[in-house]
């Protein structure tokens, strides 16, 4: 008889972490991953497997974990995915591997929690000697350092190629270390995962930006082959009238200075961030959450996430808007800014908006949310982060100026492969635009297989 | 790591510049700006690159806060942590007749590879140079050989003109046609130069310098209202038409952070015992 539940994780008390930024989510003990291993069926089938972009080896790991032979589950977690310890903490397992897992369809049980015992096994930093293939005299450069980036890679170092990557800020690891906050992936982690991946032989070469610091033509013809990581990039805005008053800010901006330039430990770190008493957030995703749990913990009073459709279509993560709720975050349902409005110094104090209700599905099986005649009201708010998504960057163009668009401005890539052109491919959201962490490693991972065997061939 | 290869003070707080780096000599252009950090402490901060040499490049640097006293306080021999660009997009240079170009201030060092460029392009190049007063007047000397005439003014009168840049460019205006106007400066200096140029319905190009976060185009913190649209700084500009600069909300958005700043430079100058660069 397998248990229910969850081993449940231990985390910080919602009234004490919303004061700093360490991380929630405390990881399980040895004793607690082997119960919690145990709950596995080992099924034959491993449908679990199938649910995860990188194809790790479920089953495997969990028995490796269980049969407390650490070591062996790590190499196993390792050989299909370079960065376990991010995303044991922030993929959507429940999207994914724990949603095909076979325990969750017994009625009443939830899933193997797959996800906390991939962090469990990645957090005992068992250094391993990677199976290194002999070098092959082809070089490749990847461009963008954050997901898809480093596990292409680290990959692609694995089979003995040498690899270069080109990254445009100081520092490696994309929105791994300017989106996503300390408090749901310490930077520790995030640099500690990169050092692996230096370990296997990748160059990384930093404050390059392709098109400005160094033209795409110039690493065409220095490399056997090319991969474009370079993320979704800018900021949307809603374009509502007021939307350049002062303390209006994209999430991108808000999370940056926060998370990568560390402005939550002002005035040690130069860069400053905004800390404000009434902050709205707009959206309701993953961002939107990060955003409005980081307002909370710069010390805001109040911070109210405003979402135009309902709780039922929000596409945050189940588990972060617990969290936020838990950290007295105020939702408002079906609620939509329509006008900012400001004071004569141009500051935002205060949002139009107007109430929501829900009519027929729209093209992303959602349904539409349509504006009530003569509902409008006023929040009143001394910040505003608009969380509504991202669009490709304005530099794409100028950059790879050869690369096919497709209609919504990102690259045109084939979906298996990522390949774009002859010995140019392209992955993660710059190719699907705003997407998860790990479908990026996904997209790293099979164009990192594609890249292998176009360059054997091409020999 | 990038070194400093020199540094001279060229007017009180102003410090002339020349880093080393290995290739932005190939690439820079007229008009591009630098982001620097000086270490894992510091904020990213733009600069424009006011020239370029084999393996090096020069800025020039007002002392107004934490940051930048932080920079110009780096000696010679040391190094500074990150030196990202060319970024923004280069001046659209071309030979356009007369031209007047107008440097305000510390805005004066950005304009130089302008009006070199301008010069070089064969254009009848009118140089407006101001300040507050002679003694912050740079680069006099070396615009000379690039300019037709020069203007100077200074608000207090000790040298040229007593006033602002509108004043001489009033006076440039009257006098000739001006085919292209180039404006760089404090914003409020680069408001009113536009105005004068949208009346005598002239092309003003003008610099813009708001905040700027990473300066790739992905935070939107520079983003600025142009002909009713709303533009990034870093990736659409730096430089606009003037003209069609929603000027004033501009202008207060970058004073966002001055309670921030005066906190940063207060906790630093306290640190430092009073002592500055």
């Amino acid at each position: 008889m397998v248990e229910k539940f969850k081993v449940r994780m231990r985390e910080l008390a919602p009234s004490e972490r919303v004061n700093n930024f360490e991380e929630v989510a405390l990881g399980y003990t040895k004793e607690e991953a082997i119960t919690e291993a145990n709950r596995c069926l080992q099924c034959k089938h491993k449908p679990c497997v199938s649910g995860c972009p990188v194809g790790i080896d479920i089953p495997g790991f969990i028995k490796a974990l269980r049969e407390g032979d650490i070591e062996k589950s790590s190499r196993i977690l390792k050989d299909a995915n370079n960065l376990p310890a991010i995303c044991g903490r922030v993929c959507p397992q429940e999207k994914q591997c724990e949603l095909a897992c076979v325990v969750s369809k017994i009625p009443g049980s939830e899933p193997v929690a797959i996800g906390r015992l991939e962090r469990f096994v990645a957090d005992q930093n068992i250094s391993l000697e990677t199976a290194m293939k002999p070098s092959v005299n082809k070089r490749v450069a990847i461009i963008g350092a954050g997901p898809a980036g480093l596990t292409a890679a680290a990959d692609l170092a694995k089979e003995g190629f040498s690899v270069t990557v080109f990254e445009a800020f100081h520092t490696a690891g994309g929105v791994l270390v300017y989106g996503i906050p300390e408090f749901r992936l310490p930077k520790e982690i995030v640099a500690k995962e990169v050092e692996f991946v230096k370990s296997l032989g990748v160059e990384f070469r930093f404050n390059q930006i392709v098109g400005r610091t160094i033209p795409f033509e110039e690493i065409k013809n220095e490399y056997d082959a090319v991969f474009i990581g370079i993320g979704a990039g800018a900021p949307r805005f809603m374009g509502i009238p007021g939307s350049n008053h002062n303390n209006i800010f994209s999430a991108s901006e808000y999370l940056t200075r926060t998370n990568l330039m560390k402005a939550y430990l002002f005035p040690r770190y130069d860069t400053p961030v905004k800390i404000k008493d009434r902050v709205a957030v707009i959206g309701a995703g993953n961002v939107t959450m990060d955003a409005a749990r980081t307002a909370k913990r710069l010390g805001a009073k109040e911070v109210h996430v405003v979402y135009r459709r309902s709780e039922e279509e929000m596409p945050a993560r189940i588990e972060e808007y617990h969290h936020a709720v838990e950290e007295g975050i105020v939702f408002h349902w079906l609620t939509l800014p329509i006008e900012y409005i400001g004071d004569i110094n141009n500051n935002v104090t205060g949002m139009k908006c107007v109430k929501m209700n829900l009519g027929e599905p729209d093209d992303s099986g959602r349904r539409r949310p349509i504006k009530v005649e003569g509902s409008e009201f006023v929040m009143e708010v001394d910040m505003v982060i608009e969380a509504i998504g991202q669009t490709p960057n304005a530099i794409l163009k100028a950059g790879f100026p050869t690369v096919r668009l497709n209609k919504w401005g990102n690259i045109d890539a084939d979906e298996a492969s990522g390949r774009v052109e002859e010995g140019i491919y392209a992955g993660g959201d710059i190719v699907t635009g705003s997407a998860t962490v790990i479908e990026a490693m996904g997209a790293g991972k099979r164009s990192a297989r594609a890249i292998k065997s176009y360059l054997l061939r091409k020999g | 790591m990038y070194k400093v290869i020199s540094r001279e003070a060229i007017a009180p707080d102003t410090f002339d510049i020349w880093l080393e780096h290995p290739n932005i000599h190939k690439r820079a252009k007229p008009g591009q700006f630098l982001i620097l950090r000086l270490d894992e402490f510091s904020e990213r901060i733009p600069l424009t690159i006011v020239s370029t040499a084999e393996g090096r490049l020069r800025v020039i640097i007002k002392t107004i806060g934490k940051s930048t006293y932080k920079l110009c306080a780096v000696k010679p021999g040391e190094t500074i942590a990150d030196i990202v660009g060319p970024l923004g997009n280069p001046s659209e240079i071309d030979r356009f007749g007369t031209v007047c170009v107008i440097g305000g201030g510390v805005g004066i060092a950005p304009l130089f590879p302008i009006a070199k460029a301008l010069k070089e392009a064969g254009n009848r190049v009118i140089g407006i140079l101001g300040a507050a007063k002679k003694e912050l007047l740079i680069m006099k000397d070396e615009f000379l050989p690039h300019l037709d005439e020069l203007y100077i003014t200074t608000d207090d009168g000790s040298e040229g003109i007593k006033g602002t840049v509108t004043v001489a460019l009033q006076k440039v205006l009257k006098k000739e046609k001006v085919e292209v106007i180039w404006a760089i400066g404090p914003m409020v200096m680069m408001k009113f130069v536009s105005l004068m140029a949208a009346e005598n319905n002239t092309l003003c190009w003008v610099s813009l310098n708001p905040i700027m976060v990473d300066g790739t185009g992905m935070c939107g913190a520079c983003r600025a209202e142009v002909g009713e649209e709303v533009k990034f700084t870093c990736v659409h500009g730096p430089e606009f038409d003037g003209r069609k600069v929603k000027w004033d909300e501009l202008i207060k958005r970058q004073y966002q952070y001055r309670e921030e700043e005066k906190r940063a430079m207060e906790d630093y100058l306290k640190e430092m015992g009073g002592k500055n660069a």
